[in-house]
């Protein structure tokens, strides 16, 4: 659901396609028939944007059928947990939770925490802007948006019965009451036997015997709502028992190769290698004060300060001392949303003047793309490292402003480097998978002509910046200076060596020995590690990420295919595929399991628990960290040890998923009187403006399987190109019926952003669906295609608006408006005056 | 045990000439991802085939022909009958028939039948007639525009002296394109066949798998979800050359007839 695994993800599919073979069913659930749709057993249309209120649904059908694995319910997750006097749902007060404040459309999350003697609960997600914000009237040591867990001791009121009205088991049930299969037919457009068909499927295929896995892409994150899509399937995978077990999960299948790795060791504002939160101006000016704010009382998350001592030791090494702090002063501060959507509105309002751009392409790629080239175009200068000559390169020169007069070249004051890069193949290096495993690639050939890896242009970059500095005797100047810039070289073009950069990822102790891995960080000073999650990837000096025993060699779990964060665990809080008292669930479903005899846990996978700690353990009251876990504690890192049904804190936009439309709807919110969600987060400008009801149509992205993202990989290459040369856009016969668009012919789609036109694709894959009696046509629209490249196009993206989700700031480009009318847009220069 | 027929990279093993190879594609588990045709022509350096938008599915490839040795047919079933849309795909390619009419009307030797049971044209030996192109019953073979010569796929004969596997099968991420000894892979295809069918497709069958067709059987065949004119493929393709006896036999029928007839009128006469 959510996602087009067989297009966007083919050779990971091949899994599915075996799966298949050994006896799974699968369903797709997607507005569109695509090719994932043509391999699944049964089909699932749903109205773009409907997703929660299809999810609610099953959690409903779960709950109201008695459906839940509960002894898993009961022993793992925070359906007990009773929350505070106080808390109040969307049915009592008119489409939010309690706590919500209109005036600045957020919530405090004070009746959403855990009843009970002195307890408060901080979660690990959370936007973390807003602390700076915030700070002024969130007391010290209270509850704020920090970056990761803390629990404020006591003891958390529970029960077991799960009877009490505000036992979060409770609270579920009365929530999701209303999404019916009858309401769900008629908010997503899908059958009741068609919604009955997949939910009872899922129930039986989950508990002792058997597990259920859910895979989604971005198809679900890029809505407004898109934190809480992936919520309520975290809901659903726990009511089920399908978390920390073969076979079970949630997938997230990213964007492309190694997001997960740009996620561990992050391209994100707001994060430090190994999800440290990104000190904030004034909360964090001490090591001291950051570690108050961010280690939790209970779990590794205890240890933090361990992984942000050792990770200031790998970054300024011999000059990071206790005295200095360690050089935590170093770090960069953020001061509010630095993330990519705000920062090209920052540069419309001239407050940016350079960027550099590194695999990315916004003019073609971003939601707005039009918005972005206009930011582009205020920038002193720009550098822009791509395989390609992409469009955020030449919008200044032939960009669609320029083709319609509304920019001129001469008038751009942006100075604009292109800086040609190496592809993977071209260079040494790691990618992680969605499933963590980090693996290492070797280069193939040397890069041609001036193109270089990131790794080359970051380093020499940083070379000639302290050769400048150098010597100028300021104190700004230190961290640049007192950074460990030292790496052996390689080949012809002075190329650093990628696994020197591996082993300080890895991390040393006294004597540069490599750890072996996390637990072996100390806050002291003595150990130094670039990302303490990857803490073992270079274990005994052997880069285990390049390991590759062929899974005929090996058991199910493939321990020995390269390296899996953390600690080469397969299965994260792998804790929950045994029962209460360490026994399998079943043996068809044995994982890891207590070993009695050895006291100690064991199984096919390393043991996602601390080794030792018996089934039956509880600890005492005043232990903190790992100590302070219980033997049932499967989710460690979680403040409360329990997976969270009950979100008592960390999320903006409410403790529990609820369906609001997206910004932009022709449909009435079907479950509720709020239409759209209150915490979506706009950016108002004049080049970003919100479509009125003139525009009927349903707009949603995509990819198809011959092409790229933004197409900088796919368009320059003549043999994808040629299988995809063309914009299209996909409606159904009846839309085309309705608009008198002719197969083959052009249309143009239009939006208040932007105008664009498309070759049409008549076809019964994109079909309309009949919400609140009314007929709702969705029009496809793939986003590849810009101006430059052997096969050109428009942008699709030039339909969108910015408008993203509150917590992680990701723009809703699967569900908003637009119009579709025939023939090819109009052209022509407008007077630029 | 007997030596795998396949070396460990999924080509033929040394020694194995004699043994027949082929592909099995099984179009039930096609994505549509074309990783096939771009494999192809990566590996056979086959020219750019630029159709554009054609409008056809997501097929911009069309056909088979001396641009494009694989093809990715996309076709869009309605719903019918009681079942529902389906969107069928399967990635076509030379048949490499037992008896191929391409290489029986070649005047020049340079299709030949090679020791892999495999039919393989020579460029440099092609003068361009194009007998083969109106003697193929299904239309693969074809003329390049641009240096005359006639085109298809060489189930990649080149890779089989490194043990290499055809690259449309080596990039098929779903193994939709198995490469094998022939007749484990026309055994595998019966028991899949049987399997697709009790899983709720009908008409599911298999295609070209046959010796007793009128191509003697297909080096490469197919399962197919639908009969094999939904995809565009010819029902019962039979060689041309397989009439010549037909042929000669009608014709001497006929002079035979003719002869009676002509005694006939000569002598029927003076009755």
């Amino acid at each position: 659901m959510g996602s087009n695994m067989a297009e966007c993800h083919p050779v990971g599919f091949q899994w599915v396609v075996e799966a298949q073979a050994r006896g799974a069913t699968v369903f797709h659930v997607d507005p569109r028939f695509t090719r994932t749709s043509a391999l699944a057993d049964h089909y699932v249309p749903l109205r773009a944007g409907s997703d929660i209120a299809f999810l609610g649904g099953v959690v409903n059908y779960i709950l109201s059928g008695d459906h839940d694995f509960r002894d898993y319910v009961l022993a793992y997750t925070n359906a007990s947990h009773v929350i505070v006097d106080g808390v109040a749902l969307p049915d009592d007060l008119d489409g939010v939770f309690s706590g919500f404040d209109e005036s600045t459309r957020s919530y405090d999350h004070a009746t959403w925490q855990y009843g009970g003697e002195d307890v408060d609960i901080v979660s690990a997600a959370g936007r973390r802007e807003r602390v700076v914000a915030e700070a002024d009237r969130v007391e010290e040591g209270g509850q704020a948006f920090e970056g990761v867990s803390i629990e404020k001791g006591g003891r958390i009121e529970k029960d077991p019965t799960l009877q009490h009205p505000r036992c979060v088991y409770q609270l579920l049930k009365r929530h999701y009451a209303r999404y019916t299969p009858e309401l769900v037919a008629d908010a997503c457009g899908v059958s009741v036997e068609q919604f009955r068909e997949l939910a009872q499927a899922l129930c039986d295929n989950s508990g002792r015997d058997r597990t259920s896995v859910i895979v989604y892409s971005v198809g679900w994150t890029q809505h407004t709502t898109g934190v809480q899509c992936i919520r309520a399937a975290s809901i659903i995978q726990l009511l089920l028992g399908n978390m920390g077990r073969p076979g079970g999960g949630i997938l997230a299948l990213r964007g492309h190769a190694s997001i997960q790795g740009s996620t561990d060791i992050p391209t994100l504002y707001d994060l430090l290698p190994g999800y440290l939160p990104m000190p904030s101006v004034g909360r964090h000016d001490t090591l001291d004060s950051y570690e108050q704010r961010t280690s939790s009382r209970k779990g590794f998350w205890a240890n933090s300060r361990a992984y942000m001592v050792s990770l200031l030791k790998a970054w300024w090494g011999d000059a990071a001392t206790p005295d200095n702090d360690f050089c935590f002063g170093y770090l960069p501060r953020i001061s509010g949303d630095h993330s990519a959507y705000r920062t090209a509105i920052d540069m419309l309002d001239r407050k940016v003047r350079g960027y550099i751009l590194l695999g990315q392409n916004p003019a073609v790629g971003s939601a707005n793309s039009r918005l972005h080239r206009l930011a582009l175009a205020h920038l002193d200068w720009l550098v822009v490292r791509d395989l390609t000559m992409i469009e955020s390169a030449t919008f200044w020169l032939d960009g669609p402003e320029i083709d319609s007069g509304e920019l001129r070249p001469e008038d751009i004051a942006t100075e604009v480097f292109f800086l040609p890069a190496a592809a993977h193949v071209e260079k040494d290096g790691t990618f992680t998978n969605t499933q963590r495993v980090v693996q290492w690639h070797a280069k193939a050939v040397e890069p041609k002509g001036d193109c270089r890896s990131d790794l080359w242009f970051t380093y020499h970059l940083g070379r000639r910046v302290r050769a400048k500095l150098a010597g100028a005797g300021r104190e700004r100047d230190r961290p640049v200076l007192d950074l460990t810039w030292e790496y052996p070289m390689t080949g012809l073009h002075n190329e650093v060596d990628a696994a020197a950069v591996l082993q300080e990822i890895n991390g040393w102790g006294p004597q540069r020995r490599p750890l072996n891995g996390f637990a072996e960080l100390r806050a002291d000073g003595s150990t130094a590690c670039g990302c303490w999650i990857y803490s073992g990837c270079y274990a005994g000096g052997q880069n285990a990420t390049a390991r590759r025993v062929p899974g005929s060699q090996q058991s199910l779990v493939a321990p020995e295919w390269a390296w899996a964060w953390p600690a080469n665990r397969r299965i994260l809080y792998n804790r929950a595929s045994a029962d209460p008292q360490g026994r399998p669930w079943s043996q068809r479903k044995a994982y890891v399991w207590w070993d009695d005899e050895a006291q100690a846990w064991t199984g096919h996978d390393v043991p996602d628990f601390p080794p030792h700690l018996a089934p039956d353990a509880v600890p005492p009251a005043d232990a903190v960290g790992v100590e302070a876990l219980a033997g049932d504690d499967a989710f460690i890192m979680q403040a409360d040890g329990k997976g969270w049904l009950w979100a008592p804190a960390g999320l903006v936009d409410g403790p529990l998923p609820t369906h609001y439309e997206p910004h932009e709807s022709p449909v009435r919110n079907p479950v509720q009187r709020r239409q759209s969600s209150p915490f979506r987060e706009q950016l108002p400008h004049e080049h970003n403006p919100t479509n009125d009801a003139s525009y009927p149509f349903v707009a949603t992205t995509y990819r198809v399987a011959e092409h790229h993202t933004a197409g900088g990989m796919s368009r320059h290459q003549r043999r994808l190109s040629e299988l995809a040369r063309e914009m299209f856009v996909e409606v159904h016969p009846e839309l085309a019926a309705l608009r008198g668009l002719e197969h083959g012919g052009w249309a143009t789609v239009s939006s208040s952003r932007s105008t664009i036109e498309a070759r049409v694709l008549v076809t019964e894959r994109m079909q309309p669906v009949t919400v609140d009696g009314r007929r709702v046509h969705q029009v496809g629209l793939p986003y590849h295609w810009g101006p430059n490249g052997t096969a050109p196009g428009d942008a699709a993206n030039d339909l969108f608006a910015i408008v993203l989700d509150p917590n992680v700031h990701i723009q809703e480009v699967k569900s908003a408006t637009c119009d579709v009318t025939p023939g090819r847009r109009p052209r022509g220069r407008k007077d630029p005056g | 045990m007997t030596e795998s027929p396949l070396s460990p990279d999924g080509g033929p093993a040394p020694g194995t000439q004699g043994v027949r190879f082929g592909f099995f594609t099984d179009t039930s588990i096609c994505i549509g991802c074309e990783a096939c045709e771009v494999a192809c022509k990566e590996w056979n350096g086959v020219p750019d085939n630029p159709v554009g938008f054609s409008g056809l599915s997501y097929d911009n490839t069309l056909d088979l022909g001396a641009n494009a040795w694989r093809h990715v047919a996309f076709v869009e079933r309605p719903a019918a009958d009681g079942e529902p849309f389906a969107w069928l795909m399967a990635s076509d390619v030379c048949k490499h028939c037992t008896s191929a009419a391409c290489l029986e009307v070649c005047p020049t030797g340079a299709i030949f039948g090679t020791e892999f049971g495999t039919v393989v044209v020579q460029d440099d030996v092609c003068n361009g007639c194009g007998y083969c192109v109106t003697a193929c019953p299904y239309g693969v073979i074809e003329r390049r525009a641009s240096d005359g010569g006639a085109w298809k796929c060489t189930l990649c004969y080149d890779r089989f002296k490194g043990g290499q596997q055809p690259a449309c099968a080596q990039a098929c991420p779903t193994d939709s394109i198995q490469f094998g000894p022939l007749d484990e892979l026309r055994a595998r295809a019966a028991d899949r066949a049987e399997e697709v069918v009790a899983a709720g497709h009908p008409r599911a069958q298999l295609y070209g798998h046959d010796p007793d067709d009128g191509v003697g059987g297909n080096g490469a065949f197919f399962l197919l979800l639908d009969d094999p004119e939904v995809y565009g493929l010819p029902p019962d393709p039979v060689t041309p050359t397989r009439q010549i006896a037909q042929m000669w036999r009608t014709a001497g029928v006929a002079a035979l007839a003719a002869a009676v007839a002509i005694v006939g009128a000569v002598f029927g006469d003076r009755r």
